[in-house]
């Protein structure tokens, strides 16, 4: 030791310093408990280090190679969108007192990271219409697993209910997850795109909860609220797996009649970035207060009686409750849910709805300007499902090579649909690059 | 009555507090400038900062005919977002962050958390508009370079690991256990062996290790510490039979003490047809020196914003990749990252990975932060084992000089970390681990994590990390010893800690009794 | 102050029962309370719900804690304490007072020769 290396601050005297005080002659005398059958007795196999402008130019080199939103016009969504990300939040997440902060165990170092996971918990209140809610869960997909675990401690039952309009990915990750739980998963077909409130009351018999997703994957606004009181009806907890940004035109899930709102934050105010780190919310009606998974932060007073934060309810919690804990989660996604707070803030409730407008219009406007048949004859939001008159992997292969990414081929997780292009179209897009869009399709054949 | 852990004293009332030192003499060590502040009124919040009419955000407005969401399904309240304008939102989150500790600020030897320094390089390289704007249902030729690093990081931790296959689904180190409990369910089912329902779990291991258990629909085992801190073997093998699916292992453990029988350990359950699971928070002790699949480990979750360096965003995100041995390869989440025969990166799904257990996230990692991972590792390169040996170093240094003031419930030399017990001060003058924990905050240190593991009573565990300088850990030490005086001269002074922070000991009990989880509006 | 009632049998896991005839009101005990700290949250059982002798019949939580509470003897749940629901302090400031936790009918009365006395539980402390 003692050559230099990256980030270490101990100089060749500091470490003769040291083992002086510890009382040993050497650092791999430290290193003595560790049995020799389990040492590795090599260096390391693995390329020599990068010097930071060595390091720089090489992942520069490998973010080069990637066809990102701003290099191919992209109307690919399904689960994950573009939209804007103001500058506000690259400042604000660069604050190294909030980056570089663990999670806020001791409370009176961490009023900063405490109050605004509160007013955090508070915007998804807002925008969901519920109660409560977490300090944040991995992304939309988990939170969905997180739900159903949930609803199993709270009704005792077994079986969780998906409409088959809830995102592939989503549904996936609840099958997965299913199988530790005990649970069996039944997903309800839609008819035309959208779920039927008669099926949904059917499968939801006896069920712990039943997930919907408003819009459905394929853009088409559900009967949200008669799927709320289906569930509700038959005792399972309703849970509706809402696009945040969707909430300032359309109705909030606590206003009818749902028990666990849930959903992916990732639009607001996260990156891309390839699929991650994003976020995920899950909200709830009061009662459910002590079964929820994850953090909780919560306002109280220190001992002059001035308000302060701190998390709370945490005997539900892994550290504690061990393996009868509501959840195993201890790291969430506290930063991007930071990011999805000062993004609603600087949107405020007037943007909120005026981003959602805007949606709907270019919405309308592609489904004029592109002449395409739906798949399905509803009311959408943010996306649009096509029909083609050649398979869909082919169209995007060739409007690809025209510089346009058109969408997501639906035929990649429903049967049937080899022909169907799913069509982003969120406020980033612009009519003219709608036009473009439409004018790539009709040269691809579509 | 059982199980009773921790505490939660109440703050004694009508005490006059005598305010420790702001700033270390020297100006070096833990305390900074931006921590120089006392109690004072705090931040209000947004909502209510907020006014009727201000905004911040601008939006494009595109001349196109309206369309209205059908009746019934539009919104019919607005929901309160704060309106404020962008000046009043900077300087909110700017008093917020200066309200906040982060390793940025100071010393943050959070036992078990690894906080070290997160190199800045990290920032600039996820912000790459390659990697920041590329969406995850891009082609796979548009995406070859996001692959390429993914693929070269599953390289470099497989050789970290000293296994043969690695998945970056994991979102952290929890769900990383999880997924790996996943992975023994699918392994034995193959083995034919689906009625194996019991995980071994020692009694020092973190709660997510039994809580994942649970969600993973096992039974935990749990077993007993020896009097030299090791797990008991004699306890494992009279546990382990042909009931037993898994054993979970943290080693170092988070006595900070790395097992002498760990071989023995991973034997006991092979032979008895187990799976072996290492729970990789302590990595950081061992990189390039001893590997858990060497230890005889056949599945590794690492915790990348400990062990290389993540920034954890005051609890997220993380990332908690999986290494696992050939066997287990094929129960791997997909989508899993293949390397084509022409060099080229393909993701297989379902249909090709028939035995995958599944898809435990959205998509197929939480990317940013593995790109600030590779970056880390790439800076190290083979020399990574120099990383450990500092942390090693610095850990047993603390201990040297702390070990005469505090108790030390096994004497041993420790790994990257170390664990005291204030349980003299507590008997002697009424002063608990917390009070400890409180009163290194009016020296301008983050408190090492306290009343853990639960096997020691009134826990300090300190792990100051590679990246701290001899200058910081005297601070540290110096602050420590103080405080162990300071018990004894004057108790209420440490018993009604912290001081010097922006507010004082905070009412927990009341946070439950009284539960406030959101904003109230006025009506 | 710590201080253990002559009249109540004890449990060695620190909880305590006041027999009377085929009933008994139950609790933890002083030491009990003091190593759990301040009670924020008591989940008691169902009205009618049967226990039994040396597992947990409810829950006490302090801020960072949660203990199961074993019951000392078997039966079955007349009554529960539903002050200590809205003000669970209660169990610290008179854990064998208003602190108590439920009152039951026992299934077996000669179970209570089983627990300790006054005398024999501060023994038990004292030699911890």
């Amino acid at each position: 030791m003692g050559a230099q290396r990256p980030y270490l601050a101990l100089t060749p005297d500091d470490v003769a310093g040291l083992l002086g005080t510890i009382g040993v002659g050497s650092v791999d005398e430290l290193f003595r408990d560790v049995p020799e059958g389990v040492r590795l007795r090599r260096p390391l196999a693995v390329e020599p280090a990068l010097a930071e402008q060595e390091l720089v130019a090489h992942v520069s080199a490998l973010a080069a190679r990637n066809a990102h939103v701003g290099a191919e016009l992209s109307f690919l969504g399904a689960g994950a969108y573009d939209h804007y990300v103001p500058a506000l939040v690259d400042s604000v997440l660069a604050r190294g007192e909030l980056l570089t902060a663990y999670t806020p165990y001791q409370p009176e170092l961490s009023q900063g990271i405490l109050q605004a996971i509160f007013e955090y918990q508070t915007a998804i209140c807002e925008l969901t219409g519920m109660d409560v809610a977490n300090a944040s869960g991995y992304d939309g997909a988990t939170v969905a697993a997180d739900a159903c675990y949930l609803a199993r401690h709270a009704t005792g039952r077994t079986r969780i209910v998906v409409a088959q309009t809830v995102a592939p990915q989503v549904r996936r990750v609840v099958r997965t997850y299913a199988v530790g739980f005990g649970m069996e998963v039944v997903e309800v077909p839609h008819r035309d795109g959208v779920t039927d409130p008669g099926d949904f009351a059917a499968a939801c018999e006896g069920a712990a909860c039943a997930i919907f997703q408003q819009p459905g994957f394929f853009g088409c606004l559900e009967p949200a609220p008669e799927l709320a009181a289906a569930a509700a009806a038959t005792g399972a907890l309703a849970v509706a797996h809402v696009d945040p940004l969707s909430l300032g035109v359309l109705e909030a899930p606590g206003a009818y009649g749902c028990h666990v709102a849930i959903g992916d934050g990732q639009g607001v105010g996260n990156p891309l970035s390839y699929g991650g780190p994003h976020f995920g919310f899950l909200a709830a009606r009061e009662e459910l207060l002590r079964r929820l998974p994850g953090r909780i932060a919560g306002e109280t007073v220190d001992a002059d009686g001035r308000r302060g934060f701190v998390l709370t309810l945490q005997t539900r919690e892994q550290h504690i409750r061990r393996e009868k804990a509501t959840s195993n989660i201890t790291t969430n996604q506290t930063l991007c849910a930071i990011a999805g707070l000062v993004y609603l803030a600087w949107l405020g409730p007037q943007g909120l709805r005026e981003l959602g407008e805007t949606c709907l219009a270019l919405g309308g406007y592609a489904r004029e300007r592109l002449g395409l048949p739906l798949c399905f004859e509803q009311p959408t939001f943010k996306e649009l499902a096509v029909r083609l008159r050649r398979p869909a992997e082919e169209v995007v292969a060739r409007a690809r090579a025209a510089g346009v990414h058109p969408g997501y081929p639906l035929g990649r997780d429903y049967e049937g649909m080899d022909d169907a292009l799913l069509v982003a179209v969120t406020e980033r897009r612009t009519p003219a690059e709608i036009d473009r869009l439409a004018d790539v399709l009709a040269e691809a054949g579509a | 009555m059982t199980g009773a852990a921790g505490s939660g004293r109440r703050v004694p009332a009508g005490h006059v507090p005598v305010p420790g030192p702001r700033t270390w003499p020297d100006g070096t060590g833990g305390a900074s400038a931006g921590r120089v502040q006392g109690p004072g009124p705090g931040v209000a919040l947004l909502y209510e900062k907020s006014r009727p009419g201000r905004r911040a955000g601008t939006l494009p407005s595109y001349p196109l005919a309206k369309v209205e969401v059908p009746e019934g399904l539009r919104r019919s309240a607005p929901p309160r977002l704060p309106e404020v304008s962008e000046p009043d939102l900077v300087r909110h989150f700017t008093a917020l962050s200066a309200r906040n500790y982060g390793v940025d600020t100071g010393f943050y030897p959070l036992g078990s958390c690894t906080m070290k320094h997160n190199p800045r390089v990290g920032e600039r390289l996820a912000a790459l508009p390659g990697f920041r704007d590329l969406h995850p249902h891009q082609e796979l030729d548009g995406c070859q370079g996001a692959l390429d690093l993914m693929w070269r990081l599953q390289v470099l931790l497989a050789e970290v690991a000293g296994l043969d296959a690695v998945t970056l689904q994991p979102a952290a180190g929890s769900q990383g256990e999880l997924l790996g409990l996943m992975l023994v369910r699918a392994c034995l089912a193959a083995r034919g062996e689906s009625g194996r329902a019991e995980v071994i779990v020692p009694d020092t291991a973190h709660g997510t290790n039994p809580a994942s258990v649970a969600m993973a629909g096992f039974d935990v085992v749990p077993v007993a510490t020896d009097a030299r801190g090791n797990v008991d073997v004699g306890e494992v093998r009279a546990r382990v039979s042909g009931r037993t699916a898994a054993l979970m292992l943290t080693n170092p453990s988070t006595l900070g003490l790395f097992d002498e029988g760990v071989e023995e350990l991973t034997r006991l359950v092979h032979d008895a047809g187990g799976l072996c699971y290492y729970d990789g928070a302590n990595l950081n002790a061992v990189c390039g020196i001893s590997r858990p699949g060497d230890m005889g480990f056949d599945i590794v979750h690492f915790n990348l914003h400990k062990t290389f360096a993540t920034p954890h965003g005051g609890g997220g995100p993380g990332a908690g990749p999986l290494a696992v041995t050939a066997e287990l390869e094929p129960f791997l989440p997909v989508p899993v990252l293949v390397r084509r025969a022409d060099g080229s990166f393909a993701l297989e799904r379902e249909a090709e990975r028939p035995l995958s257990v599944g898809q435990v996230r959205g998509f197929p990692g939480p990317f940013g932060v593995l790109v600030r991972a590779y970056a880390f590792l790439r800076a190290w390169g083979p020399g990574l084992r120099e990383m450990s040996q500092a942390a090693v170093l610095n850990a047993n240094y603390l201990l040297a000089r702390l070990r005469d003031a505090y108790e030390l419930p096994y004497d041993r030399l420790c790994m990257h970390e170390l664990v005291l017990s204030a349980r003299n001060l507590k008997r002697d003058h009424g002063v608990s681990a917390l009070d400890v924990a409180k009163r290194l905050m009016d020296y301008g240190f983050h408190p090492p994590t306290i009343y853990f593991p639960l096997v020691v009573p009134e826990a300090l565990m300190i792990e100051p990390t590679e990246t701290e300088s001899k200058e910081t850990l005297d601070a540290f030490a110096d602050a420590m010893l103080a405080i162990a005086r300071e018990a004894q001269t004057d108790p209420q002074l440490v018993r009604s800690a912290p001081h010097a922070t922006v507010v004082k000991r905070l009412d927990e009990a009341r946070a439950v009794k009284q539960p406030i989880v959101r904003h109230r509006f006025d009506p | 102050m710590e201080s253990y009632p002559e009249e109540l049998l004890y449990h060695p896991e620190h909880d305590w029962a006041r027999v009377e005839g085929d009933e008994a009101t139950l609790g933890i005990t002083w030491h009990a309370q003091d190593a759990l700290g301040e009670v924020v949250h008591y989940e008691p059982p169902e009205i009618g719900a049967s226990i039994v002798k040396d597992e947990g019949y409810g829950e006490l939580e302090s801020v960072k804690a949660v203990s199961d509470v074993i019951a000392p003897l078997s039966g079955e749940v007349l009554e529960v304490n539903l002050r200590v629901t809205e003000e669970p302090e209660l169990v610290n400031d008179d854990p064998h007072g208003e602190g108590w936790l439920v009152r039951i009918r026992l299934s077996d009365p000669s179970e209570a020769e089983t627990l300790l006395d006054a005398a024999a539980y501060r023994a038990s402390l004292a030699s911890a």
